[in-house]
């Protein structure tokens, strides 16, 4: 499990040269808001196009601005689990954790639907309705429906910050049984430091759109 | 309800109900065929940044302006038995508008469009382009993208767009009549009757059946795009 990733680019009056490795299965990139972690993931997954950068995840190169090597995002098999769960409010649960199966390659399709619902203790919601979720089942579903469209590597952008306290220690649990159980490299943001130090191996701390040296 | 209804029904001569079928015909065609075309364009006028994109959207909302006898006239050049598109259709695809209810169709398509690219258009511009987001970082290309979650997502607003451009057609009587005139049975609509009527002695009773019949269908025409409209709103408080 190896990631690395470098991004030069300017947006707007926003410069953003950050640069890391990791093998670690969970990196934990930590700083405060507007230090451009969020940047940095949309990166990795192809929603940002950097002027200049390179994205390798597990020796696959994603990005590679030098060669003129650019995967189109729905072709990368990265994981998103967004900071707001994101998730298809005309499609029941069910539908929202297949959306992405049958979008994966058969012989790159690794996660099994039952090993992650049972991961994510999601049987009890699989025909409800988005709109019923309280926000941690809303989290719960929006990983589920990342893994299973098998990913090379997921990444998770503040993905308790919607939630209030209560909410968040419901699912830690979940994002504890997930480094230790899936199969799968995490890249996990956060500006809050205990949440990173939870669940990361490696931390890679930014600020002002810039790497700082690893703690 | 019924008390009242049914005299006037059952009262319809066959000429009313032949021009109550092909009111209904000719609107159910005319949304139709322009659904297509008119959700491609809401598309490109909502999602396409490019040169000439303000000139497309002025051709579309045109004949929401142009006196609708103008816009018959202009079809009637284009179309019409000797008009060069009207030669086309007729040379390669066997459609001829000229005086056919297919004119009227087409007259009522031409008037209806503008109000069904509007109401595509915004609920696909209310589109959160970052379900979209999500649904390429789950694999899916544009095109996927496209018809797994925005259309599904902005269904409410083409069923809107859809009917609005039906209530339009079922009323349609200016370019109409400039276009196609007003044949019994071939371009006779509702309103083209209705019309007639009050321009013969003793029509007032017939004219005035079929203007209740008119009002009738075309406030359930809106009362359904309201209730459309209504669900869109919840829906996107609730996401």
């Amino acid at each position: 499990m190896s990631v690395e990733v470098s991004a030069q680019t300017i947006l707007g009056d926003f410069v953003l040269d950050a640069s890391f490795k990791s093998d670690s299965r969970v990196t934990g990139i930590f700083g405060p808001s507007g230090s451009g972690k969020t940047s940095v993931m949309n990166v990795i997954a192809g929603l940002l196009r950097p002027a200049r950068g390179r994205v390798v995840v597990d020796d696959v190169v994603l990005l590679d601005t030098e060669a003129g090597i650019f995967l189109p995002t729905h072709r990368r098999r990265i994981g998103y689990v967004f900071q707001e769960s994101r998730l298809f409010p005309h499609l029941s649960v069910k539908g929202n954790l297949l959306y992405g199966r049958f979008f994966t390659p058969r012989p790159s399709r690794y996660a099994s639907f039952d090993e992650v619902v049972s991961l994510l203790d999601l049987d009890a919601l699989l025909t409800r309705g988005t709109y019923a979720l309280s926000g941690g089942e809303r989290q719960r579903v929006a990983i589920g429906r990342a893994l299973l469209a098998s990913p090379r590597l997921l990444l998770m952008d503040e993905p308790l910050s919607s939630l209030d306290e209560k909410r968040k220690e419901e699912v830690i649990p979940f994002l504890e049984r997930l480094r230790d159980q899936a199969r799968v490299p995490i890249v996990y943001v956060s500006h809050v430091f205990s949440e990173i130090d939870r669940l990361s191996g490696k931390v890679v701390r930014m600020s002002d759109g810039q790497v700082l040296d690893p703690l | 309800m019924n008390s009242w209804i049914a005299p006037v029904v059952f009262a319809l001569t066959p000429e009313e109900w032949t021009a109550i079928e092909l009111s209904l015909r000719v609107a159910t065609v005319a949304t139709a065929a322009s659904l297509p075309i008119g959700i491609l364009v809401a598309l490109i006028l909502a999602r396409g940044r490019f040169f000439g994109r303000s000139l497309l959207n002025a051709l579309v909302l045109v004949p929401l302006v142009l006196p609708p006898v103008v816009t018959g006239y202009v079809l009637l050049l284009a179309f019409g038995r000797q008009g060069p598109l009207g030669r086309w259709f007729a040379e390669h695809l066997g459609i001829v508008f000229g005086f056919r209810w297919t004119g009227a169709a087409l007259a009522c398509a031409v008037m209806g469009f503008p109000l069904m690219v509007r109401a595509i258009q915004l609920s696909i511009e209310a589109v959160d382009r970052k379900l979209e987001q999500a649904a390429t970082t789950l694999g899916a290309n544009r095109l996927w993208v496209l018809a797994t979650v925005t259309l599904p997502l902005v269904t409410p607003g083409i069923l809107a767009g859809a009917i609005l451009a039906f209530a339009r057609a079922m009323g349609e009587f200016g370019a109409t009549i400039t276009f196609v005139s007003n044949i019994p049975g071939e371009t006779q609509t509702l309103p083209t009757l209705i019309y007639t009527f009050t321009q013969v002695p003793g029509g007032d009773a017939a004219a005035l059946r079929l203007t209740i019949i008119s009002l009738v269908i075309s406030l359930a025409a809106v009362l359904a795009s309201e209730a459309i409209a209504q669900r869109v709103s919840r829906r996107l408080e609730a996401a």
